[in-house]
Parts: C-alpha cells; sequence; structure tokens
C-alpha cells in the first residue's frame, strides 16, 4: 500500500528533483535545436530594421487580432482568461513564490489569497470553455489531434489539484498535496516536447514575424 | 504489588475524588472522546465499575520525552488519578525495583492476567542488531514479541513506538521500525506525537475502561476523536492563511500580530493532532499559540520531510542544484547534439558533387 506521507515525501523529494532536471534539461536542448537551425541567408536589399519590429511584435500579438475576435470570440476569450488564472495562481500564490524563492534566491510579494483563489476559479473555469470549445466546433474538433487533448490534461490538472488541496477538500491532505506535486511533475516531464513549449517560443516566433516584416519595411 | 478487585470508582473516593469532580471528569471525557454529550452518564457508570487493568510499559530505544510528558502534570487532576489507577505492573523508568526483580514483575504480570493485560510501548524497534538496545540482556525485539503474545490490546504511544521516530531518520543506523511493523495480530492503537498530549493518553485508556473496546482509528492505527483533524483546519492563526498574511521573521511585524507561520516552516497543514484544540500543560498553550510552526511530530516520516523551517511548499531536495545541474547538461548535450549537426552538414557540403545526366544514365 502507498501511504500518503511517503507518497508526499515521494513527489516532494526524489521525484520532484527528477522531474524539474529533465524540465530543464529539455528547455535548453530545445532551444540549442531551435537556434542551430539558423536561418539562411538572405541575399535581398533590407528595407528596414529588424530588432525594433521584432520586439514590438513580442508585445503588438498580445492584443487579439479584431477579424478573429469575431469569428471565435470563445476562443479568445476563455482563452485569455484561463492563461490570467494559471500565471497568476502560479506566480502570486505565497506557497509558490516560497518555492521559486528557494530556487533563485530571490521572492516577489504574493497577493492576497481569496484573489489568487478567484483566479484558480477562473482558471479553471477558462480551460473547461476552450475544452468545451474545442470538442463542439466542427472545425476545432477537426484540427485538434491527441496531442491538443493531452496538453489540455497535463494544464488542468495542477489548477484542480491546488483548488481542492487548498480547499481541504480531500483528506488526507498528505494525498491531495502529493497529487497535486505529480501533476506539476507530470507537466515539467512533457513540457519540453509538446506544445507547451510555446511559453517560450511564442517570444520568438512573434519576434521572427515582426523581424521578418520589419526587414521588408511592411508592418506586422 | 496490585490490588485489583477494588473498582476505580471505589478507588477515586477514597483518594478524595467527589462525585462531581468525577462527573465532570466524565463529561469532558465524553466530549474528548467526541461522544454525544448524553453519553456522560453511561461513561460514569462504566469507569465507576471499571476494574484496575494490569499494564506493562515497555520502553525501547526512546528518549523518555513520551513518559515525561505523560508524567509532567503539575496539579493532581482526576486525568492523574485515572492515570495513577491503572495497574502498571512494570515501567523500568517510573518503577523502584531494577533487574531480575523487574523481569520478575513483568512475567508475573503477564502470568496473572494473561490475555487481558494492555501492552504500552514507546520506542522504537531496532532490527539492525539485537545489541543495539537490550533490556536485562534481553532485545527489544524479543521482549515485544514474547509480551505482546498475552496482551489484550497494544498502545503505541509516541511517533516512535507507533511509526519509527527520530530513530528510524534517514540512514535509520539500527533499523529502526514501528510496533506495528513486528506485531500483526493484536489490536493496536497508535498515540502518536513527540511527544503525545498526555490527556491523549488518557483519553484513550478511558476509551478502554468505558467501553472495553478500542476508539475508532485512522487510516495510520490513530483515534479518530483525537488525530482526526488536521492542526491547520483548528488553528486560530487559519484567518491569516486565508487572507495571505504571513510572518516572515519569529520577531517581525507579522510574528508580533500573531499572522500564519507558514513561511517560517509550520507543517500544520500536513499535521493531525490535537493541539490547536487540547493544548499543552494543562491548556495553557501550544506550539504556534507559542510563536513556532508546527513540526508535524504526530506524522509518519515527519523526521525526514525536509527542513523544519522551510514551507511546505518546498521539496526536499536542493533545488537550485538541480537547475544547476540540470542546466550545465542541457548545455551540453545541446552542443554537442548542434556540433554533430553542423559536423553532419558540412560532410554532406564536401560530399555535394555535381551530377551529370551521363553519371545518372551509369548508375541506373
Ligand atoms: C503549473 C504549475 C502550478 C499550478 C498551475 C498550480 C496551481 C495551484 C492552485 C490553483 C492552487 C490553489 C490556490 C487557491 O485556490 O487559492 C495551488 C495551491 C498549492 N500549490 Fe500549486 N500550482 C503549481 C505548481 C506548484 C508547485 C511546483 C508546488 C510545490 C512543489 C505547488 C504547491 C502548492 C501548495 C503547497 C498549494 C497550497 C495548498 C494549500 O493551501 O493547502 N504548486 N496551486
Ligand atoms: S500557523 Fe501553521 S497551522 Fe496555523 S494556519 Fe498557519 S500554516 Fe496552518
Ligand atoms: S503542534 Fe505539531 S509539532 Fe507541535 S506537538 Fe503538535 S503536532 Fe507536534
Amino acid at each position: 500500500m502507498i501511504e500518503p506521507m511517503d507518497f508526499l515525501l515521494w513527489v516532494r523529494g526524489t521525484a520532484f528533483d527528477v522531474s524539474l532536471g529533465i524540465f530543464v534539461i529539455g528547455v535548453v536542448v530545445r532551444f540549442f535545436e531551435i537556434f542551430s537551425l539558423g536561418r539562411a541567408a538572405n541575399f535581398a536589399e533590407p528595407r528596414g530594421t529588424e530588432f525594433g519590429p521584432g520586439m514590438r511584435t513580442i508585445l503588438t500579438r498580445n492584443i487579439p487580432e479584431a477579424g478573429t475576435f469575431k469569428r471565435q470570440p470563445l476562443t479568445v476569450i476563455a482563452g485569455y482568461v484561463f492563461h490570467i488564472g494559471l500565471l497568476i495562481s502560479l506566480f502570486f500564490f505565497v506557497p509558490h513564490i516560497q518555492l521559486f524563492a528557494a530556487t533563485f534566491g530571490f521572492g516577489w510579494p504574493g497577493l492576497p489569497t481569496p484573489i489568487v483563489d478567484a483566479a484558480a476559479v477562473l482558471g479553471i473555469a477558462g480551460l473547461l470553455a476552450v475544452l468545451w470549445n474545442r470538442l463542439t466546433n466542427p472545425v476545432m474538433k477537426l484540427l485538434s489531434d491527441k496531442e491538443d487533448y493531452l496538453v489540455w490534461v497535463l494544464t488542468f490538472l495542477p489548477l484542480l489539484t491546488g483548488y481542492l488541496a487548498y480547499h481541504r477538500m480531500v483528506d488526507p491532505y498528505p494525498l491531495i498535496l502529493g497529487l497535486h506535486i505529480l501533476s506539476i511533475e507530470f507537466f515539467l516531464i512533457l513540457f519540453p516536447f509538446t506544445k507547451l513549449m510555446h511559453t517560450f517560443t511564442l517570444f520568438l516566433a512573434r519576434w521572427y514575424n515582426g523581424a521578418m516584416h520589419g526587414r521588408r519595411g511592411v508592418e506586422s | 504489588m496490585t490490588d485489583n478487585s477494588s473498582t476505580l470508582g471505589e478507588s477515586l473516593r477514597r483518594q478524595g475524588v467527589t462525585r462531581r469532580g468525577f462527573l465532570k471528569f466524565c463529561t469532558a471525557t465524553a466530549s474528548m472522546l467526541a461522544l454525544p454529550a448524553g453519553m456522560a452518564p453511561a461513561v460514569a457508570a462504566a469507569l465507576e465499575k471499571a476494574r484496575r487493568p494490569s499494564v506493562i510499559w515497555l520502553s525501547f530505544q526512546e528518549c523518555t520525552g513520551c513518559t515525561e510528558s505523560l508524567t509532567r502534570s503539575h496539579a493532581p487532576t482526576v486525568e492523574n488519578l485515572l492515570f495513577d489507577y491503572i495497574s502498571l505492573d512494570y515501567h523500568h523508568t517510573l518503577q523502584a525495583a531494577s533487574g531480575a526483580a523487574a523481569e520478575a514483575a513483568r512475567e508475573k504480570a503477564m502470568h496473572d492476567n494473561a490475555g487481558k493485560y494492555l501492552l504500552v510501548v514507546d520506542g522504537s524497534i531496532p532490527l539492525g542488531h539485537p545489541g543495539y538496545s537490550t533490556i536485562a540482556g534481553i532485545s527489544n525485539l524479543q521482549m515485544l514479541q514474547e509480551t505482546a503474545a498475552g496482551a489484550a490490546a497494544v498502545i503505541a504511544v509516541g511517533t516512535c513506538a507507533a511509526f519509527g521516530g527520530l530513530p528510524k531518520a534517514a540512514p535509520n543506523p539500527t533499523g529502526a521500525v514501528s510496533v506495528s511493523d513486528i506485531i500483526t495480530d493484536k489490536p493496536i492503537i497508535n498515540v502518536s506525537g513527540c511527544p503525545p498530549i498526555p490527556s491523549v493518553i488518557t483519553g484513550v485508556l478511558a476509551h478502554y475502561l468505558t467501553f472495553d473496546t478500542l476508539p475508532e482509528l485512522d487510516q495510520y492505527g490513530r483515534p479518530m476523536a483525537f488525530f482526526g483533524t488536521s492542526i491547520h483546519d483548528r488553528c486560530y492563526r487559519r484567518p491569516f492563511y486565508d487572507k495571505g498574511l504571513f510572518a516572515e521573521t519569529f520577531d517581525d511585524e507579522g510574528a508580533r500580530k500573531g499572522w500564519c507561520l507558514y513561511k517560517l516552516g509550520c507543517k500544520g497543514p500536513m499535521a493531525y493532532n490535537a493541539c490547536a484544540t487540547m493544548k499543552w500543560n494543562q491548556g495553557t498553550s501550544w506550539p504556534v499559540e507559542s510563536g513556532h510552526g508546527c513540526l508535524g511530530c504526530s506524522e509518519p516520516s515527519f523526521w525526514d520531510a525536509g527542513g523544519f523551517y522551510k514551507a511546505l511548499s518546498i521539496p526536499t531536495g536542493d533545488i537550485s542544484r538541480t537547475v544547476g545541474i540540470a542546466g550545465a547538461a542541457g548545455l551540453a548535450i545541446g552542443a554537442a547534439a548542434v556540433g554533430l549537426n553542423r559536423a553532419a552538414k558540412s560532410r554532406a557540403k564536401q560530399q555535394h558533387g555535381t551530377v551529370t545526366v551521363d553519371d545518372l544514365e551509369k548508375t541506373s
């Protein structure tokens, strides 16, 4: 029988070290992969600069394009709601900040827990909405493959188990806290090898888009 | 040594406990055991008639903290008298006899009360080598097995007896194990805590005397009445946790205002014990009230569950080191992969020759 305290000790110990190790190695290697692909020499005369427009695009792409919003309002709204809920619960909840502080040597102030709690609920609701959209919208459904659902589950479980742990809805507590940390370990392990990598690569992609347009002297 | 014929009621009266004082104790016991208030008279009636149980107390790899906890009550209370009342036939710290005489007392009690005595154990049992801990030349393992054989039930007092405790902390040099790792054919009640709260022991004894049965136990064999809720769920600082107000150090403004001790390493969220409600030292205070986080001392493995002053959300390993090593490994693997790629690319470039139509015709 796996007993909850041993389970919690294992996920807080060996399992966390292993999954964090895989995460860091995976992300670094993926970056090497992307950068070492390089860019083919472009012999055309540049009509503008690359850097500025690249950086600007990283920011401007945060605002959804009007056409997309009209066609897919749910994707846009639920997408934002869940990302914001996720980021607030991950980066502004005091127990989480304790972990970052222990890792990097510095922390930052957290938000009052009721706000984090509300963000967690929004995050969960947002994720359910995007899933519903994916399942009911015929185009979305056709475009989705197994990885999309996997990535959804990997993101959903930490939020759900965190919420259950905080509200102490599962007894004994070491079991649900252990499941929360385990769900994060799955997330960490698969992160570099799935679409979750977009958390980092989106900045590269946006910059590249903006830079290419800048070089051609057009707006991105 | 003992006169097992008088009842608890008679004995208490002899010691000057009034009927009123006795009933008050019964009401408190009923509520402590989470029994409905109407049960108090039944508890009184049962305790009144209860016969002195013979108790054998064995101490193995322990620090005597548990015995200290149980005997350090300042004012004589009914709980005390109840504790005095049991026929403690063997307890090598408390008894006057020693050596052969002490062992003879143990054997006599085992013989006279075969199948009926209660066995109380504190301390863990070393399996690494029988010589690590012996009493009168008898190894702890042998003494436990021998004495448990005729016991009605075993009460494992303290986290060492219940779960292995500090002697079991990595790397567990003596091969320490708990009572339940060895005794599997007797009812066992684990009264964990390092040390356990004295009233929890008397509560368990009162329950046993009243009902002649064991109380309801949780998955770790602990009485639900005392270990059913967590420290965190009963902590008076909980509103501060819920608001996100934390003391950062032991003497900052937050600490003075009584804010939550989570950041200072409080393990209350994972600890199941009665400290927050029953408190210590006759209800004077308890660790969190005195400004120190809970260590989770009633939980299995609390001794290996990370630093006492590190928040519960922080993993137990050295995560900065893990990130550093993994980062370096990632750089090395990445650089090697890029190198291999480059080499393959340039080899391909070198081998790249021009092919004419004639060449193609030749090979086909
Ligand atoms: C993808 C990353 C993570 C997400 C999305 C996440 C999400 C959450 C959420 C939503 C809550 C509940 C907050 C509330 O309702 O107020 C929570 C609580 C918690 N999380 Fe996480 N979490 C993550 C990573 C981690 C990690 C890495 C750890 C530690 C190893 C951790 C430890 C905790 C703890 C200790 C709690 C508090 C539970 C309680 O109050 O009893 N979380 N998390
Ligand atoms: S002091 Fe400890 S037990 Fe009390 S609320 Fe804070 S974390 Fe929970
Ligand atoms: S507050 Fe926690 S560490 Fe302290 S005695 Fe109680 S359970 Fe043990």
